[in-house]
C-alpha cells in the first residue's frame, strides 16, 4: 500500500493542493475570527480576555499533535527504512514549532490580565517551553546534520526524548498545583465549556490545522524539488 | 459599540496583540515557505535549461520533473 504514497506518484496531487487548501483556510479563518472577536460571548469572570483562548488553545493542541506525529513517523520510518516518512516529518516540523511559539506568546499575553504576570515557572508553561526547545533541536539537527548519514538517527532520538514531555504537558495541571487552569474540553468525560465558546474554538482549530497542512504541502514539495535538483546534477 | 469592540473593557490591548501576533506569525511562515518553494522551482528550471537534449529528454521522461516544469508559475 505504501507504494501509492511514493513521492513521485503523489507529487501531482501535492503540487496542486496548496491553492485549494489556502482558499479553504482563508474562508475558515475568516469565519473563526468573526466568531471569536465579534460573536462569541465574554466570560463572566475573565471578560473579553477569554477571546485569547481562540488562538492560544488551537495553537497548543496542534503543536502537540504535530510533535506526536513526528515521533510516530520517525520511529516507523527508522525501523522500516521508509525515507519518505522523514521527508514528511521534516516538512511538518516548522509549522509545529511556530504553533508552539504562538501558544507560548499568546499564553503569556493572556497571563498578564488573568494572573497578573507575563510568565511563571508553572508546570504547564515550562513543559510547553521544553517542547519548543525540542522542536528547535529537531529543526537545527536537520540543518546541521542534513548531509550526514546519522541525521535520521539523531532526529529520531530527539523526537523519542521529546515525546516523554507530551504526557507531562497534558497531565501537568492534574499532577501539580499550577496557575494554569485544568482542561475544559474532555473527550472521555463531560466538557465544561459552553457551546457558544466551543463552536469558535472548533472552527479556529480546523483553520489552524488547515494552515499547518498548507505549510506542510509547500515544504514537502520544496523538499521533493530539492531532491530532483540533486538528481539533475548527476545527469 | 465600536469602542467596546476596540477596547473590550480594558482587555483590548491583550486580545488584539495576541491575534495580531498569530496573524503575523502565519504571514511570516507562509512567506518564508513560499519564497523557498519558488526558489527551488526556479533553480530546477534553470538547471533543466542547461541540460543537453539527451539528458533533458531523459529527465522529462520522469512524471515528477514534467509536473515541476508545468507548475512553474503556480504556488
Amino acid at each position: 500500500m505504501l507504494k501509492y504514497f511514493e513521492p513521485n506518484k503523489i507529487f501531482s496531487i501535492t503540487s496542486k493542493a496548496p491553492k485549494y487548501v489556502l482558499f479553504l483556510f482563508i474562508i475558515l479563518f475568516s469565519i473563526g475570527l468573526t466568531e471569536s472577536l465579534f460573536l462569541s460571548p465574554e466570560d463572566y469572570k475573565q471578560s473579553h480576555s477569554v477571546r485569547i483562548m481562540y488562538v492560544h488553545v488551537p495553537a497548543a493542541w496542534i503543536s502537540i499533535g504535530i510533535f506526536t506525529t513526528l515521533t510516530v513517523l520517525s520511529i516507523v520510518g527508522f525501523i522500516f527504512k521508509i525515507r519518505n516518512f522523514f521527508l514528511i516529518t521534516k516538512s511538518l516540523a516548522p509549522s509545529g514549532f511556530v504553533f508552539c511559539v504562538i501558544a507560548l506568546v499568546t499564553g503569556s499575553i493572556w497571563g498578564k490580565p488573568t494572573w497578573g504576570t507575563w510568565w511563571a515557572w508553572d508546570a504547564r508553561i515550562t513543559s510547553m517551553l521544553i517542547l519548543s526547545l525540542f522542536y528547535l533541536m529537531y529543526l537545527l539537527a536537520w540543518r546541521i546534520y542534513e548531509k550526514s548519514d546519522n541525521v535520521l538517527k539523531i532526529t529520531t532520538s530527539i523526537t523519542i526524548l521529546g515525546i516523554i514531555n507530551v504526557p507531562i504537558i497534558k497531565y501537568s495541571v492534574d499532577w501539580w498545583n499550577t496557575l494554569h487552569q485544568q482542561a475544559s474540553i474532555n473527550i472521555l468525560s463531560k466538557s465544561t465549556i459552553h457551546e457558544s465558546m466551543l463552536f469558535p474554538l472548533i472552527i479556529m482549530t480546523a483553520a489552524f490545522a488547515l494552515f499547518s497542512l498548507l505549510i506542510f504541502l509547500m515544504k514537502y514539495n520544496t523538499e521533493l524539488i530539492k531532491i530532483k535538483n540533486k538528481g539533475l546534477d548527476r545527469l | 459599540m465600536i469602542n467596546t469592540f476596540i477596547f473590550m473593557n480594558g482587555y483590548g490591548v491583550y486580545v488584539w496583540s495576541a491575534f495580531v501576533f498569530t496573524i503575523f506569525s502565519f504571514a511570516y511562515l507562509y512567506t518564508l515557505t513560499a519564497v523557498q518553494y519558488a526558489k527551488e522551482k526556479k533553480k530546477f528550471v534553470k538547471k533543466f535549461g542547461t541540460l543537453n537534449s539527451e539528458s533533458a529528454a531523459f529527465a522529462k521522461s520522469q512524471s515528477i520533473n514534467k509536473e515541476i516544469l508545468s507548475n512553474y508559475t503556480s504556488v
